[in-house]
C-alpha cells in the first residue's frame, strides 16, 4: 500500500522542521493559556463535590495527564508503526520526540492519582486495582522504548526495535480504557467519556474540558519541538540541515 | 484567602497536585527547548570541524 502524495511532502524533513517551527508557538502560547484559565477555573470557580468535598479538583490536572499519557503512546505506536511498514523516518523520529512526552505525563498521571488516592480510598496505591497497575505497564513501556532506543548504536536497528516494543505495547490501551469496567475496581468510572450524559455538572466540567485542551496544544508544542531536535540529528549531512543551523532557525 | 488554601482540609493532598503539575510542565518545556538548542549547536560545530570524527555524533 503506497501513502498519498500530499502524506510524503509533509513527511519530507525540510518541509516539516519548517512547518512544525512556525505551529509551535501558536500551540504553546495557546496551550499555555487555556491551562491558566483551566486551573483558575477548577481551583477557585468551580464549586466543592457533595462528597469529595475540595479534594476532587485533583481531577483538573490527573485527568488531563491521564488523557494525553495515553494519547500520546497512541501517537508513538503509530509513528512507530509507520515507521515500520514504510520506512518513513520522520515518523521514527515523531515517535522517539513523543515518548520522553508521554513518560512524564503518565508519571504526572500516576503521581497525581496517588494524591488522589490516599484521602479518597485511604492508600496512595493498591497493586490489586487494574487501572493504576495497567497505567504503570504503560510507565514502564515508555521507560522501555527509551532505553531499548538509546542503548542500540545503529539508529535503524534502534528505531526498529524499539517500535516493534511500542506497537506491540498497544494491546495495554484498552486495558487501561476498560479496566474500571471489566473488573472491580477502587478507581471511578468514566465521568466526561459519556458524551450523552457527563457525570459531573457544567460548572465542574468547563475547566476540566479548558484543561484537556491545553494540556493537548501544549504536549504537541513539547513534541513538536523534540520532534525537530530529531530530525535536525538524525539529517545533520543534508545541506539544508546546514543552512538551518548557520541562520539560527 | 485562608479558606481557599486549605482547599477543605485536603491542602496537602491538592496543592502538590498543582505544584508538581506546573513543574513538569516547565520541566518538559524546558528541556525541550535545551534539547533543540543543543542540537543547533553541535550541528554548528560540526559543520566547523567535521575532521575531527565529530561526526561520530550520538543523538
Amino acid at each position: 500500500m503506497r501513502l498519498p502524495n500530499w502524506l510524503h511532502k509533509l513527511a519530507s524533513p525540510p518541509h516539516f522542521y519548517r512547518i512544525a517551527g512556525r505551529i509551535e508557538p501558536w500551540m504553546l502560547w495557546s496551550g499555555l493559556a487555556a491551562i491558566a484559565v483551566g486551573a483558575f477555573g477548577g481551583l477557585l470557580l468551580a464549586p466543592p463535590d457533595y462528597q469529595q468535598g475540595d479534594a476532587y479538583r485533583i481531577i483538573y490536572f490527573h485527568v488531563p495527564a491521564a488523557y494525553l499519557a495515553m494519547q500520546l503512546y497512541a501517537l508513538m505506536a503509530i509513528g512507530s508503526a509507520i515507521g515500520l511498514v514504510w520506512r518513513m523516518k520522520l515518523a521514527y523520529a515523531i515517535s522517539a520526540a513523543t515518548a520522553p512526552v508521554g513518560l512524564a505525563f503518565t508519571g504526572l498521571a500516576l503521581a497525581t492519582g496517588m494524591l488522589w488516592g490516599k484521602p479518597m480510598w485511604g492508600a496512595y496505591w493498591s497493586w490489586g486495582d487494574a487501572r493504576l497497575t495497567s497505567v504503570l505497564v504503560m510507565f514502564f513501556l515508555y521507560l522501555g522504548y527509551m532505553l531499548l532506543h538509546a542503548s542500540l548504536e545503529e539508529r535503524s536497528t534502534a528505531d526498529r526495535a524499539a517500535g516493534i516494543l511500542a506497537v506491540v505495547g498497544v494491546v495495554n490501551l484498552p486495558i487501561i480504557k476498560f479496566s474500571v469496567e471489566w473488573w472491580s475496581s477502587l478507581h471511578q468510572g468514566p465521568t466526561i467519556s459519556r458524551l450523552a450524559a457527563p457525570a459531573i455538572t457544567w460548572d465542574m466540567l468547563w475547566p476540566l474540558l479548558v484543561m484537556i485542551v491545553g494540556a493537548v496544544l501544549f504536549s504537541l508544542a513539547v513534541t513538536l519541538t523534540r520532534a525537530r531536535a530529531e530530525v535536525l540529528l538524525r539529517e545533520r549531512g543534508a545541506r539544508w540541515v546546514r543552512d538551518v543551523v548557520a541562520v539560527g532557525a | 484567602m485562608s479558606e481557599f488554601l486549605a482547599m477543605g482540609g485536603y491542602a496537602a493532598f491538592v496543592w502538590p497536585c498543582v505544584g508538581l503539575s506546573f513543574a513538569i510542565l516547565a520541566g518538559l518545556l524546558l528541556t525541550a527547548r535545551r534539547r533543540l538548542r543543543g542540537v543547533h549547536r553541535r550541528i554548528r560545530h560540526l559543520n566547523v570541524a567535521p575532521e575531527e570524527g565529530a561526526w561520530e555524533l550520538r543523538a
